[in-house]
């Protein structure tokens, strides 16, 4: 590590007062908020210098009071630009689990118990580009910063820079936050993966064949996942405008399926076999089939809802981490 | 870490519009002082900016605008001859200002129109620094500081931004006092000026040609204020007393007159006698070294020389609006033992002018032998005989001038009539000389002041008699006495131009313009001639002991550091303010904090309320009805409808009940903490 990014890591540690990540929520007190010119402001200040020297040389007294008028200006700048930080409160909100590859979207609630708007704050994580925001009065809202998230696991939310040049743009005051909190990242769906094992009339022991499989159970809305096959289409001609459904079977799935590690060859690597299961625990669940999941250690029993989805997902994502 | 900044976002229209407006308060303050053309050339650049800006059309090309730049800067170059003076800056940064508004692409852009305008603004100060000039100014301001504002944001209402850049024009009054107050001032210049630094203002000069003070007595522009002390406190001496002697004019050269060679020094030629008059001069800057008292000083001013033709010549030129006491004799006998070489120049006249004048004179000599005085009769008797008016428009006058003035058109103003004087005197072989400056003035009855205007500006003679020395003579008091006892306007016949204030039936205006003369008396004083020795004279007595700029910086950061804190108070104070409804609903949760029954952040009123129930032992029942109730105004007062006085009285229940649960406190067990 090179020594201006030991030392912007210390400064961030000490701004941050020793402890990321924070209890929620987080306050910017007056002490972590800091304030500084802006490139613009530095020009001001020029400006301001060479108005001085000229209303001192042809003794202009009204260009003496407009100088120290605008210096004044400047000076409440300061304030203003630092009221629009100051007592800030911010708090982890949603954040929806990813797969890696893609871009982790964290939820950040802004709180403004203040009688006035505060416009124009930036937040921004490392390296990415920031985005801007306006707190109404006596409110909140959610901003959403996103963030790659490359590799499964618990993503955690960065340190975030919360900046402001509100209102003249010759000031700027920025503060730190590293609130509490994590997205939960899944492992990447293997593009290239072996069919889903246990086919109909297949029997390796993994696969089970369920009962009451074609039995029509109801329609639900249709979900970009869901088969193109189960789409009620006749329903849809049926109607002008309303969205797409979906038909669902009892059982929810034709076959049930059991994904086991043990499966997958031992020549491929742990990440890759994570991703084959990923990828067949997401063809199963958008053929709205039902299946269960086998890890070293762990062992999630058959179904096909959400939940169940989600549930092995994590388990996949955190298999082998702490 | 944010190198991303290298391209500026591009303005939005919302943005334009207001740096468009902004650039129009700025600029019309300066329009009577630049080129006409170059005013014409701004005004269609604005215009052109004005339809691009409602049609939403693209802007020009960056060529055309270079070409148009070019050719500007060199149509100012050949107008002012010189493109590094002030009025030559003015113009081109007016110029780079207008053509700057149709290459406004960025918001880097809008900000540099931002900080032109501001300069802008200072340069009107050049030209006038009056309270209206203020005013115009601050208006700019305000306009571009909210441009400013919406240059950093731009999604808000119009009236919000000018709130806000007038709120923060506001918090900054305290800090331009402060520092208008305390800042070390300098005396300029700190460097040469350029030549032209002084254009354009008006007042008496070194020379005198027929026109020249007619014309200045077209101008209302005040010269000097005076403050009499004494027997004439608030009032003034008699008009006829009142002749501020100004350059004196001893050269001759057959058309105009000019200052004669002067020696100067620190001693009075002359000995003080009768009485005297006490008074102080507020001069306005006129860029000459004249410093106006009334016939004769006695004191000289620590600025001033006296000059040995009894006027006051300042050591620089008068830059800055300048205050000295004077006292003067008006009955004082000057020159009985004149030096021969200021006789002499008295003297002087071209040689072939004006034969008719020098022909009469010599009749005169002829006749009357060596009596000066009768000679000086003469020609006074000559003025009131020939039937001579007194107009603020004379006819042309040629070759020979005198002559033709005296015997053909006999109309003229003072300076006909002076500058005739003295050349049948000189012609006749007596001194004379032409004297100008200003003569009477006007009590502002709001203030008390004398009011010496370039309207007063005069000319009158001086003849040299033996034994007697210089005396005044003022021929124009022999043609329109009311000129001298009066003042200029009821002097002048009827029908004849003269300043608007001077016809009669506009009273009213005349009392509005002593209100304002005072007013800005008031402001010349304390604002514009706010210079180094009135900050060491202010300072000092308010009690500063010897304030040289340590001092004063010293408590200009103090006192500076003091109102940031004010105001840094005032940003974070907002943080305590809750609704009143609230701020009791949390002492509730307070209150029964010490019993473990603090409200839950998430907890609505009615949960927090059906807890406290579900907690409390049932012989407590009549504390958690309390609870109960509280919590059920408070939803009321938070998120119900109520008129005002209700909300009131509700809010006043619920303060009552929870100081009953005060009282009941005690009835809490304090097992109940750990529930």
């Amino acid at each position: 590590m090179s020594l201006t990014a030991t030392l912007q890591e210390r400064f961030f540690r000490w701004a941050l007062r020793g402890h990321a990540p924070e209890p929620s929520p987080v306050i910017l007190t007056q002490r972590r908020v800091y304030v500084l010119p802006t490139r613009q402001g530095l020009a001001y200040a020029v400006s301001l210098l060479v108005m001085l020297v000229g209303a001192i040389n042809y003794n202009l007294s009204l260009g003496y009071a407009l100088v120290f008028l605008l210096t004044g200006l400047g000076l409440t700048a300061i304030l203003h630009t630092f009221r629009n930080l100051v007592q800030l409160r911010i708090a982890p909100g949603r954040c929806e689990p990813v797969f890696a590859g893609e871009l982790a979207s964290f939820g950040i609630v802004l709180t403004n118990r203040r009688d006035e708007t505060r416009p124009a704050i930036r937040l921004r994580l490392p390296g990415q580009t920031s985005i801007e925001i306006e707190v109404p009065e006596q409110s909140s809202l959610e901003a959403r910063l996103t963030l790659p998230a490359p590799h499964r696991g618990w993503l955690a939310l960065p340190r975030i820079t919360l900046e402001t040049n509100y209102p003249l743009g010759l000031i700027r005051a920025w503060s730190y936050a590293a609130p509490d909190q994590h997205c939960l990242v899944y492992p990447a769906p293997a593009e290239t993966a072996p069919p889903v094992p246990a086919m109909p009339g297949e029997d390796g022991g993994a696969a089970r064949v369920a009962a009451g499989m074609e039995d029509f159970a109801g329609l639900r809305r249709h979900q970009p996942a869901d088969p193109p096959r189960h789409v009620a289409w006749k329903a849809a001609a049926r109607q002008n405008a309303g969205p797409l459904l979906t038909k669902l079977f009892t059982g929810a799935a034709a076959h049930t399926l059991w994904f086991d590690w043990d499966m997958l060859p031992t020549s491929q690597d742990v990440e890759a076999r994570l991703s084959v299961l990923t990828r067949w625990i997401c063809d199963a669940h958008g053929a709205g089939l039902a299946w269960g999941l086998s890890l070293p250690g762990s062992e999630l029993v058959p179904a096909g809802d959400d939940d169940h989805f989600h549930a092995c997902l994590k388990l996949l994502a955190l298999y082998a981490q702490e | 870490m944010p190198k991303s900044k290298i391209t500026s976002p591009s303005l939005v229209a919302k943005q334009s519009l207001w740096l468009f407006g902004s650039a129009l308060l700025v600029l019309a303050p300066l329009m009577p002082h630049l080129p006409q053309w170059l005013v014409a050339l701004t005004t269609l650049t604005l215009l052109w900016r004005g339809i691009l800006l409602w049609r939403h059309l693209p802007l020009p090309s960056r060529w055309l605008l270079v070409f148009t730049g070019i050719a500007g800067a060199a149509g100012i170059g050949l107008h002012f001859h010189n493109l590094f003076g002030r009025d030559p800056g003015v113009a081109l940064l007016v110029l780079l200002f207008s053509l700057k508004l149709l290459e406004m692409r960025t918001r880097r852009d809008g900000f540099a129109v931002v900080l032109l305008g501001f300069f802008l603004s200072l340069t009107q100060f050049f030209y006038a620094q009056s309270i209206v000039n203020a005013a115009l100014t601050m208006a700019g301001v305000t306009f571009t500081t909210a441009a400013l504002v919406v240059l950093n944001h731009w999604r808000q209402a119009p009236a919000r931004t000018l709130r806000l850049a007038g709120l923060m024009l506001l918090q900054a009054i305290p800090f331009m006092l402060l520092l208008f107050v305390l800042f070390p001032r300098v005396q300029g210049p700190l460097w040469g000026l350029p030549i032209d630094a002084y254009g354009g203002l008006t007042g008496l000069s070194d020379s005198m040609t027929p026109g020249s003070i007619s014309q200045l007595s077209q101008s209302e522009a005040i010269a000097f204020r005076v403050k009499f002390a004494g027997k004439y406190e608030n009032k003034a001496p008699p008009q006829t007393t009142l002749y501020w002697r100004g350059p004196v004019l001893s050269q001759f050269d057959g058309r105009s007159w000019r200052i004669g060679r002067v020696f100067v020094s620190s001693r009075l030629p002359y000995q003080a006698s009768g009485e005297a008059i006490d008074y102080v001069v507020t001069l306005e800057p006129h860029f000459k070294p004249w410093l106006f008292a009334l016939e004769f000083p006695v004191s000289i001013p620590a600025e001033g020389l006296m000059a040995s033709d009894y006027e006051i010549l300042a050591k620089t030129p008068v830059r800055a609006r300048l205050r000295y006491e004077m006292r003067s004799y008006p009955g004082i006998v000057t020159g009985a033992d004149e030096s021969p070489a200021i006789l002499r120049e008295a003297l002087q006249l071209p040689p072939l002018s004006n034969p008719r004048a020098r022909a009469l004179a010599v009749r005169w000599r002829a006749d009357f032998g060596v009596d000066d005085g009768a000679i000086v009769r003469s020609m006074i008797e000559f003025y009131r005989r020939q039937s001579f008016v007194y107009t603020l428009s004379p006819p042309l006058l040629g070759e020979h001038s005198v002559d033709e003035f005296l015997f053909d058109t006999r109309r003229g103003f003072c300076e006909h009539y002076s500058a005739g004087f003295v050349f049948m005197m000189r012609a006749a072989g007596i001194p004379a000389r032409v004297v100008t400056g200003y003569q009477g003035g006007e009590v502002n009855p709001v203030d008390g002041t004398l009011v010496v205007r370039q309207s007063d500006a005069h000319a009158w003679a001086e003849v040299w008699l033996k034994g007697r020395g210089w005396m005044r003579v003022d021929p124009t008091a022999v043609i329109a006495p009311t000129r001298i006892e009066l003042n200029l306007a009821q002097a002048l016949p009827a029908g004849e131009a003269r300043p608007l204030m001077a016809l009669p039936g506009f009273v009213w205006l005349l009392q509005m313009r002593y209100r304002w003369d005072a007013l800005a008396n008031v402001w010349n004083q304390w604002v514009l001639g706010y210079n180094p020795q009135r900050q060491r004279d202010l300072l000092a007595s308010l009690g500063m002991r010897s304030p040289d700029w340590q001092q004063m910086t010293v408590v200009l950061t103090v006192i500076s550091g003091a109102l940031l804190l004010g105001f840094t108070a005032w940003a974070l104070y907002q943080r305590q303010r809750l609704v009143p409804a609230q701020a009791a609903w949390n002492r509730l949760s307070r209150m029964l904090a010490r019993h473990g029954l603090a409200r839950k952040p998430w907890e609505g009123p009615f949960d927090y309320a059906g807890r406290i129930a579900a907690t409390l032992p049932p012989e407590k029942a009549a504390l958690a009805i309390e609870a109960a109730r509280i919590a059920e105004i408070y939803a009321d007062l938070r998120y119900g409808e109520n008129t005002p006085a209700l909300a009131a009285e509700l809010l006043q229940e619920m303060k009552m009940r929870i100081s009953r649960i005060r009282r009941l406190e005690p009835l809490l067990p304090a097992g109940v903490s750990r529930v």
